[in-house]
């Protein structure tokens, strides 16, 4: 029986723990500092929203981690000593270990902002910055959110729930420019303002100022407007928690470095999740990916090598899903803020604005290379499918109904699609 | 818009202050028109009007007192009844002497004939229950004469004793006395001013609730309306919450039980009642009206929740058509033809007295039609049910036809999320909706031995007791008052959940024979848990989800709430080919795995 020790009870680390229990019957400990019960970070605008409760956002029943032998272990990591194979926590106990998972995942950045430390500032990303946040919206007149990207519509989000003024101060020309091409990037954007968001692209953050209490008074911008404000949320962006690996012996650098069995430069230590950063990333992605789905991927697969049966991390096609304020966002395949070079693209956008479609595909010989989707739902299945199998763009406009997986008796707006993608055709031969 | 929304809620409580109101502020006065018109005997009425000759036109400013001397008068008119009625010791001893003699006592019940001398009603009625009641003793032999004196003592006791039930006030029957006393001795606004105390409750009612719902269908962007649920006290078991669940609870134990108490409620309806059908309202005429006016007003509620989905608009607007229509008018115009008064929709072994024999008889009285619908009736239970559950799921009678349904999706949307999630709900679940079911079909087969052999009991069960146990505990208690009682606490669906027979049957067809399921949407899901939250039935949908697997759950609704709410688009419900309907649960998404096992 090995003895497997998981820092970190996110998604990375609790899927680790469940697949490893379901292949094996190792002993297996989860350490974490932020909640007792694993939890869906995911939710936490729910809770805000008073959609949810926390209790709701818990994927697990409190029994279960009794039942299926995963100890938990409420106390932080200080240090890991890699030579004799042993953590040490806060409370001041050890643990050894055969076999080490570092889940810690991440934290939000901050880029040395003055005022960013203020009362009524916080960044939003574990259950005690939602009761910050909680705390330092009550009774406000104005909030301001850094940032324009998934976190920080999220945000804009809650507080507008709470009947709350929002500013969004992006520094990009485009909401999520990073990810979204212009087009679906302003669609998004009327729709934060169509929720009475006060949006402003092409802004940054000079400086917070704060009150005689040294609370939150006001925001700077870097064109020198004053914003009264009671809360300023941080989302621009997160970074791996690894600060207390330090001197470990574990090779870090933005992130915990792993090769593709997720193994980092020590035999026994792993990393996955949002903490983990590739040495080679797999094709097209991101050294380190912060996402839920990709966490939970690179879990099942380690579950699989610590279990006997070594596995590369190969994920599968990329896929994504947002949902900005209505619109629900989901893509398939590679859809890149701006085209490749061999790369052409047909958008359909619904009369009203509120939906659209994206769809890139290679321009000689007309494949499929990646959908965005706003307000449509797809099916994950047959998008990648008509990607891998390198599927023309003709064949999938003429079929796109197999994708939908809107309600029952939703419009159906296959047709407006195929007329918009016929009717762009003819425009282009024409020319 | 604001304003409009927070007059509408005034306008909703001043509206239900004053019906409520109703109830405390009457006075009631007894005359003899009054006890003319109710359905007492001739005996009862003659007693009646005796014991209560002192409350005749005196006027009572309080319920509680008019009730308390009403409770009195019934005493002594069943005291009057049963003194006339009974047989006294005197007669016992003297029936008995005449056997005094003799070494073997035969008895034989014509001996009793002599006991009296005059002939009359009166000792011919007691002639024909000493006959009943010691009858069993007849062709038997007793050597013992204070032995046979005993049993026959007992005998003429146990004909006194049932005298009560028999010619008094006792039981049910006392209970819709009660209720149409109250109603014709009340006096006060809703009989003064029916039309204007209509108007001002009901109108009123009417009008806050439409100015409240109606401006939010152009309030905001249509979209996912949860925002504060768990922040409002009515709906997460706050203050108003309780207080409400507690108003249903007691409006329903007041409504099959004591329903004298509400009576008022419905002399508010009496013109709308003879109106339609020329009857006075009753008790059931008033449920049937609030239940109707709670599916169609709070129904525009949902519709302003849902006004982005096609899907919950056209349901809803089902489920308002089966309430108005089937359940509501089509029974008051099938009376006023001459029909039995049924629901249509309403399907065996939810409507568990389908095959009382008193129904059937009303069925085949009632001619070529009659007929009809009776066959009607068993066509839903076989083929229908079946056949449609194959095709559409449960969701074809749960969340589109049923009045429980109906309610739960409309004014009982709010609650949904109240619903317990856990494994040992979904336990507690399995165990009990399947034993209401077993007990309606038990239940049901020995009214059928009842009607075709005329015998009440079978294997020392009475059938009449137990459709009386089904009855209180099942179609009073469960449906009603848990049903709609337990809304603000445990959510819309308890009865359909834990208690409907019908859900069950449904279910089973659903679970293993069905082109129904909600299909998950590959490695989406990032188990934010919005679908288990609002699943109104309980169902732990992200349990699924989660691992990419179907959700194919025979307590399935299908109300479709779930894919609604989820922000990622992973759920949708479908009627697909059966193949591949219970998939595999799988890894989410790694192509490393799947290359590796090959
Ligand atoms: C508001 C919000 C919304 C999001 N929405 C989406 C989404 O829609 N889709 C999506 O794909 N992704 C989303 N994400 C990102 C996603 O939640 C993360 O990628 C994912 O949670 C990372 O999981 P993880 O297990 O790697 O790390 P985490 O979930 O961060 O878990 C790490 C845990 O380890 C604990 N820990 C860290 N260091 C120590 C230590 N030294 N000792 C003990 N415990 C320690 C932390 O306290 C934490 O509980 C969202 C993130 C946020 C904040
Ligand atoms: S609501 Fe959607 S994303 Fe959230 S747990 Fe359910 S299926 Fe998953």
């Amino acid at each position: 029986m090995t003895n497997i020790l998981i820092i970190g009870n996110g998604i990375s680390g609790v899927t680790a723990a469940r697949h490893i229990r379901k292949l094996s019957g190792h002993k297996i400990t989860v350490i974490s500092s932020e909640t007792r019960h694993f939890y869906a970070r995911t939710a936490l605008m729910y809770i805000y929203m008073g959609h949810m409760k926390y209790k709701n956002t818990k994927p697990y029943e409190n029994w279960f981690w009794k039942k299926n032998r995963i100890n938990l272990l409420e106390d932080q990591v200080r240090f890991v000593n890699t030579d004799k194979n042993k953590v040490i926590l806060s409370s001041g106990s050890e643990k050894s270990y055969d076999i080490l998972i570092i889940a810690s995942g991440s934290k939000p950045n901050k880029f040395g902002w003055p005022g960013q430390e203020l009362e009524g500032v916080s960044g939003f990303y574990s259950y005690q910055d939602l009761q910050r946040v909680i705390k330092y919206t009550k009774g406000i007149k104005r909030a301001v959110i850094i940032g324009g990207g998934l976190i920080g519509v999220e945000l804009a989000e809650m507080i507008h729930s709470a009947n709350i003024p929002v500013t969004m101060l992006v520094r990009e020309d485009r909401y999520w420019g990073d990810v979204l091409p212009m087009e679906e990037a302003r669609l998004v954007e009327r729709e934060i303002k169509r929720h009475h968001i006060d949006l402003r692209l092409n802004t940054e953050l000079k400086e917070i100022l704060p009150d005689q209490q040294g609370r939150v008074k006001a925001v700077i911008t870097d064109q020198d407007e004053v914003i009264e404000c009671g809360f300023v949320g941080l989302a621009t962006g997160v970074h791996p928690n690894i600060s207390w690996l330090k001197d470990s012996g574990i090779e870090t650098e933005k992130g915990v470095l792993v090769d593709e069995y997720l193994k980092t430069n020590i035999d026994n230590v792993y990393a996955i999740g949002d903490c983990a950063q590739f040495h080679k990333p797999p094709s097209n992605r991101k050294a380190i990916e912060q996402l839920w789905y990709t966490g939970r991927m690179q879990a099942e697969t380690l579950a699989q090598t610590i279990c006997g049966n070594p596995l590369k991390y190969e994920p599968g096609m990329w896929f994504n899903s947002a949902k900005f304020f209505n619109i629900e966002y989901q893509a398939y395949g590679w859809v890149w803020s701006d085209l490749q070079q061999d790369e052409d693209n047909f958008f359909w956008e619904a009369p009203d604005g509120k939906s659209g479609l994206k769809m890139v595909f290679n321009r000689n010989d007309r494949s499929l290379k990646g959908i965005n989707t706003f307000g449509i739902r797809m099916k994950q299945e047959v998008c990648e499918n008509w990607i891998r199998n390198k599927i023309s763009i003709d064949e999938t406009i003429e079929n796109i109904r197999e994708a939908i997986f809107d309600p029952e008796l939703s419009k159906n707006r296959s047709k407006q699609i195929r007329n918009a993608y016929q009717n762009e055709n003819a425009v282009t031969e024409a020319r | 818009m604001k304003t409009i929304k927070k007059t509408g809620i005034i306008l909703v409580l001043v509206s239900l202050t004053l019906l409520m109101s109703l109830l405390i502020t009457g006075h009631y006065q007894l005359n003899r028109r009054i006890i003319d018109s109710t359905d007492m005997t001739e005996d009862q009425k003659v007693a009646f009007d005796l014991s209560s000759s002192y409350m005749i036109g005196k006027t009572y400013p309080s319920k509680i007192n008019f009730l308390e001397e009403l409770n009195q008068s019934f005493d002594k008119a069943n005291d009057l009844i049963t003194g006339t009625f009974s047989v006294s010791q005197k007669k016992i001893d003297r029936l008995a002497a005449i056997f005094r003699n003799q070494q073997e006592i035969k008895y034989f019940t014509d001996s009793v004939a002599g006991l009296y001398a005059k002939q009359n009603r009166l000792t011919h009625a007691k002639i024909e229950g000493i006959t009943e009641y010691t009858g069993w003793m007849q062709n038997r032999t007793y050597t013992d004469f204070e032995n046979f004196k005993q049993q026959l003592t007992e005998s003429v006791e146990k004909y006194n004793s049932s005298l009560l039930q028999s010619q008094g006030f006792a039981g049910h029957k006392i209970k819709s006395l009660k209720f149409r006393i109250f109603k014709a001795s009340y006096l006060g606004w809703a009989e003064s001013f029916p039309l204007t105390m209509l108007l001002l409750t009901f109108g009123l009612l009417s009008l806050g609730t439409l100015m409240y719902v109606l401006p939010k269908f152009r309030q905001g962007e249509p979209g996912i309306k949860n925002d504060n649920l768990y922040k409002n006290s009515l709906t997460a078991r706050g203050w108003s919450g309780i207080l409400t669940g507690i108003l249903l609870i007691t409006f329903y134990v007041l409504l099959y039980w004591f329903a004298y108490w509400i009576a008022e409620w419905a002399v508010l309806l009496d013109p709308l009642s003879q109106w339609i059908t020329g009857r006075p309202a009753d008790q059931w005429f008033f449920y049937g009206f609030v239940y109707t006016w709670s599916i169609l007003f709070p129904g525009l509620n949902f519709l302003t929740k849902y006004r982005h989905s096609r899907l919950h608009q056209v349901r809803t607007y089902s489920v308002m058509f089966f309430q108005l229509v089937f359940a509501f008018t089509l029974p008051m115009i099938l009376y006023v033809l001459n029909l039995p008064e049924v629901d249509l929709k309403n399907i065996w072994p939810l409507n568990y007295n389908f095959f009382f024999e008193w129904k059937i008889d009303e069925y085949l009285e009632a001619g070529t039609l009659g007929l009809f619908l009776f066959v009607w009736g068993i066509a839903l239970i076989i083929p229908g049910v079946p056949l449609f559950t194959y095709f559409l799921g449960k969701r074809w009678y749960c969340s589109w036809v049923c009045g429980c349904g109906g309610l739960a999706e409309t004014a009982g949307d709010p609650f949904r999320h109240l619903s317990d999630k856990r494994l040992i709900a979904w336990r507690i679940e399995r165990i009990l909706v399947h034993s209401v079911l077993v007990f309606a079909m038990v239940m049901t087969g020995w009214v059928l031995y009842t009607f075709f052999t005329g015998k009440n009991t079978l294997l020392g069960v009475d059938s009449f007791k137990m459709r009386q146990v089904y009855g209180f505990l099942i179609g009073a208690m469960f449906a009603g008052v848990a049903g709609v009682g337990f809304y603000p606490f445990f959510g819309s669906r308890v009865w359909c959940r834990f208690g409907c027979p019908l859900a069950a049957y449904l279910g089973m067809v659903q679970r293993f024979k069905s082109r129904f399921r909600i299909t998950a949407n590959g490695g989406q899901c990032m188990s934010c848990g919005n679908c288990s939250t609002y699943c109104e039935m309980g169902i732990d949908v992200r349990a699924y989800a989660q691992k990419g697997q179907n959700i194919i759950r025979s307590s399935c609704v299908g109300c479709g709430v779930c894919a609604s709410v989820c922000p990622r688009g992973v759920l949708r419900l479908e009627n697909k080919k059966e193949k591949g309907r219970f998939n595999k649960p799988v890894l989410l998404g790694n192509d490393g795995y799947i290359n590796n096992r090959k």
